[in-house]
């Protein structure tokens, strides 16, 4: 891309204007400053170049719109929804707007990182102030133009119009445009002048998905480039011992085999060769540290539970007092599995080490973590790396994990060849970084008709939750409140999965909720929403979520839902929970097939502010809602030696079409910022479906997967 | 190693493969068609769904040497401008959260309707049910072959 010299800054907005040789006009943003309007110059603004910028819009003299999308796709629709904020403020309309992969050089972004919902949340005000700060260069060219005062013209789907009625398009003014000083401000539009925002886009990749074009990973290739299987250690606990690399060279097609810490890397002319050598490698390993099981961590997990090593994570009045005058004391313990990801699209990366520099490619959340990590472990400067995302065949928290990346960049530098690592399914699902396994255990103390005191104890592997939870429902609706943490290092590796520590706490709390309910009764949901009047005008600051959206959100969901209205014969079931942002909360409705419970259906009431995309919006509520669900009935996973038990989808169950219920999404309406969405539908979903069960079958659940539980009760034989 | 000649979406191609490589690995390492994808390699999430003289097949299970006299057709060839039924279908109701899986389970569907041009709510999610989305996009794939039906 050729740029014409007169390039024009402004301190302030830190965007950047060029008209481009080849036709049109150029504007670049910095999510880094864009964000933060105080945040310093990183170097003199003379020397900067384009590279600086990583998020561009650019506009033709035809007045057609490209915008390079920043962030990530991992399947959260933000590569949608993200340049709609843009082109709503820019005032153009969807239909002449192109969305591209952002430029990949990893620098200056703020949030180039797709994990935890946060990608809309913290784009949202910088995207709108983009957009219109654009709108308003173009109005101040044709203003000069027309030789008239800006403010007299107006401007609405990529024409502006002065007061005699006269027109020009964007594309007609774009190279003067270019030349102008950056405004300092530019007018938002009202929310109820949205034309973009609010209606339904389709995913701007469906039709290379629906035709399978390369998009992915796993379909990036170069010429000359190696395929690499890599035999890792079989047990957590393990190392590499001998190898005997003779059968695996024999292999048709492989041409090197290549030990790497206590890995071995096979390369090949192709995917199939590659596994096949590697499955031809014989190893010993030894073992360095204790080799796990499930067992044991369950032994473990209990003794935490039932000792005194906590940290106190919040506390409120007095819960020991609470518990001692109490009508009645409840106490329960949930226990729930670590989890493989199993992204559809295993893991995989692209490596290029040479001499000068060094070229990544892959499914990546963490670009800029990873750039850093590979430069540090080849030594090398980050300068000289290079890296692009691809889309990403589901993410999940397993691509915030950069090893596969740095196993691909140290078989490049061993190789001295462009190399792509990929991972077998089963490679996949035993190299690592699970979610760990929790438990929880739940007391409560109930006098005079009311829950007075609550306690909560985590005994989690490797990791604790994250500080804001305690300050998720029920803080501030209980007087008499702890939450407490203790922990098992274990050397399984583990990491986030999709809404940590929710994704299980929620079930525990929420069935825990139902049974207060039945032991108080008094309806499940009225229940909530009384807790819930006792935290609407608090002046605790700690408190993450807003009692009075989680009572809309409540209320959304009953009517809805027909809650209590149920036909004969079906069963309901009620959760809520509020994370990343987002309250949300679901009915989940049951029949019984032979005695067997049937999820038919799941109402779900969601207030995540504006809703930019609709059906994106909706698609990622159903997901979640589903995996919740899938996750919450059949996962299961295990170690025994150190080795993981599951290594394919044929012992793993993963939810399927047949298994699935009819999700029925509702937004709460208002104005508020918009919410991330990749990840709050998921939480309650395990909760509604196990007090729908309780309600059909009159059978508490308390570990996952539920289906072990079922099967193992009278229900199933 | 030998070489084989193979039908693909009406071409005569051929590759040099070990007799025993699965066609997934020789229609996306040898013919750069990489719309068929790989999740699983042992016939359990149909990602790599291909058809087979029309039949909806596992290309993780069939092996290069036993293809010849045979039509192969992949989601590249599934129809020239990308207007298979389903394909529209799939576009209309935006199917695709993350779209990995989404090329098997157009090659399943489309060959489930090819067969059952009026199926039921129970047969559609029959013959879908072999078929495994991880981002859980069944609610909107169930829909999108109940409106492929239609256009059929
Ligand atoms: S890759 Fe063939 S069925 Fe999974
Ligand atoms: S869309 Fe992601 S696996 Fe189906």
């Amino acid at each position: 891309m050729k740029l014409h010299k007169n390039d024009n800054f402004s301190r302030r907005n830190f965007l950047k204007t060029s008209v481009l040789a080849s036709g049109g006009m150029l504007i670049g943003f910095n999510f880094l400053t864009a964000c933060k309007p105080e945040a310093k110059m990183p170097v003199d603004i003379a020397s900067l170049n384009f590279n600086d910028f990583n998020a561009f819009i650019k506009i033709s003299d035809e007045g057609y719109v490209t915008i390079f999308s920043p962030n990530p796709e991992i399947g959260q629709g933000v590569k949608t929804s993200m340049p709609m904020i843009i082109a709503e403020e820019l005032d153009v309309e969807w239909k002449t707007v192109t969305v591209a992969q952002g430029i990949l050089d990893t620098k200056n972004y703020t949030r180039q990182v797709a994990g935890g919902s946060q990608s809309i949340r913290q784009g949202w005000d910088a995207l709108r102030q983009t957009g219109a700060t654009a709108k308003q260069m173009l109005v101040n060219a044709a203003a000069k133009k027309w030789n008239v005062d800006a403010t007299t013209l107006k401007a609405s789907k990529g024409i502006i119009t002065n007061e005699k009625g006269e027109k020009l398009g964007y594309g007609a003014v774009v190279k003067e445009a270019a030349l102008l000083e950056v405004p300092e401000k530019a007018q938002l539009k009202e929310t109820k002048d949205f034309t973009i925002i609010g209606q339904d886009a389709i995913n701007v990749d469906i039709d290379k998905i629906i035709t399978g074009e390369p998009l992915f990973g796993l379909d990036y290739k170069t010429e000359g480039m190696l395929y690499a299987s890599v035999l890792r250690p079989p047990a957590f606990g393990q190392k590499l011992d001998t190898y005997d690399d003779a059968k695996a060279k024999a292999v048709n097609g492989v041409s090197d085999v290549l030990k790497f810490g206590d890995k071995i890397a096979v390369l090949a002319s192709s995917t199939w060769a590659a596994m096949k050598g590697k499955k031809a490698l014989s190893a010993t390993w030894k073992t360095d540290s204790k080799a796990e099981s499930t067992e044991k961590h369950d032994k473990i997990l209990n003794k935490i539970l039932d000792g005194k090593d906590f940290d106190v994570r919040r506390e409120d009045g007095n819960i020991k007092k609470a518990f001692s005058t109490a009508d009645k004391v409840i106490e329960r313990t949930y226990n729930s599995p670590f989890l493989p990801h199993n992204c559809m699209e295993p893991m995989n990366f692209y490596a290029d080490v040479t001499a000068d520099k060094i070229h990544l490619v892959g499914p990546i959340q963490t670009p800029q973590w990873t750039a850093n990590r590979v430069a540090k472990l080849l030594e090398r400067k980050v300068d000289e790396i290079h890296l692009e995302m691809t889309r990403m065949g589901g993410g999940f928290g397993r691509r915030l994990y950069g090893d596969f990346a740095l196993e691909a960049a140290e078989i490049s530098n061993l190789a001295k060849k462009p190399i792509k690592v990929v991972f077998s399914r089963e490679d996949d699902m035993t190299a690592g970084t699970y979610r760990p396994a929790i438990k929880y255990r739940i007391k409560a103390s109930l006098k005079d008709g009311k829950v007075t005191g609550y306690h909560l104890k985590e005994a989690a592997v490797n990791g604790n939750m994250y500080g804001l939870i305690p300050n998720f429902f029920p803080a501030g609706c209980i007087p008499n409140y702890k939450v407490e943490t203790g922990n098992y290092k274990s050397n399984i590796t583990t990491g986030a999965w999709r809404a940590p520590y929710t994704n299980f706490l929620a079930f525990a709390e929420q069935s825990f909720f139902d049974e207060l309910a039945t032991e108080l009764n008094v309806d499940a949901i009225q229940l909530r929403l009384d807790l819930l009047q006792n935290v609407k005008n608090t002046d605790d600051k700690r408190i993450e979520y807003s009692g009075q959206r989680m009572e809309d959100t409540i209320k959304l969901v009953r009517e809805k839902s027909n809650w209590g209205k149920n036909a004969e014969g079906t069963y309901q079931g009620f959760a809520a929970y509020y994370s990343h942002n987002t309250h949300v909360a679901e009915v989940a409705e049951i029949e019984l097939k032979d005695g067997i419970p049937v999820i038919k259906k799941v109402t779900v009431a969601v207030d995540c502010g504006v809703v930019v995309n609709p059906t994106g919006a909706k698609n990622q509520v159903e997901g979640g809602v589903i995996d919740g669900i899938g996750h919450a009935m059949y996962a299961d996973f295990s170690f025994k030696d150190g080795k993981p038990e599951y290594k394919n989808f044929d012992k793993y169950r993963l939810i399927r079409m047949g298994e699935t219920p009819k999700v029925e999404v509702h937004f709460v309406q208002n104005n508020l910022s918009p919410t991330g969405l990749g990840e709050p539908g998921l939480p309650p979903a395990g909760g509604a479906v196990a007090n729908a069960i309780n309600a059909a079958l009159g059978k508490r659940l308390y570990n996952q997967p539920f289906v072990n539980e079922i099967k193992k009760s009278s229900i199933l034989g | 190693m030998p070489n084989y000649t193979l039908n693909v979406n009406g071409k005569q191609v051929s590759v040099t493969a070990d007799a025993d490589t699965p066609l997934l690995w020789v229609l996306r390492d040898e013919l750069n068609l990489v719309g068929t994808k790989f999740g699983c390699g042992i016939a359990q999430c149909g990602a790599c769904t291909v058809h087979i003289d029309g039949v909806a097949t596992r290309s993780c299970q069939i092996q290069v040497s036993i293809l010849d006299n045979t039509k192969i057709t992949t989601i590249e060839g599934l129809s020239k401008d990308g207007n298979h039924p389903v394909q529209e279908a799939w576009k209309e109701i935006d199917v695709p959260q993350c779209g990995y899986c989404q090329a098997g389970q157009i090659m399943t569907a489309s060959a489930f309707l090819a067969e059952n041009k009026n199926p039921s709510e129970e047969e559609i999610r029959n013959a879908m049910h072999g078929n495994i989305c991880r981002c859980a996009s069944y609610n909107r794939i169930e829909k999108a072959v109940k409106v492929a039906s239609q256009k059929m």
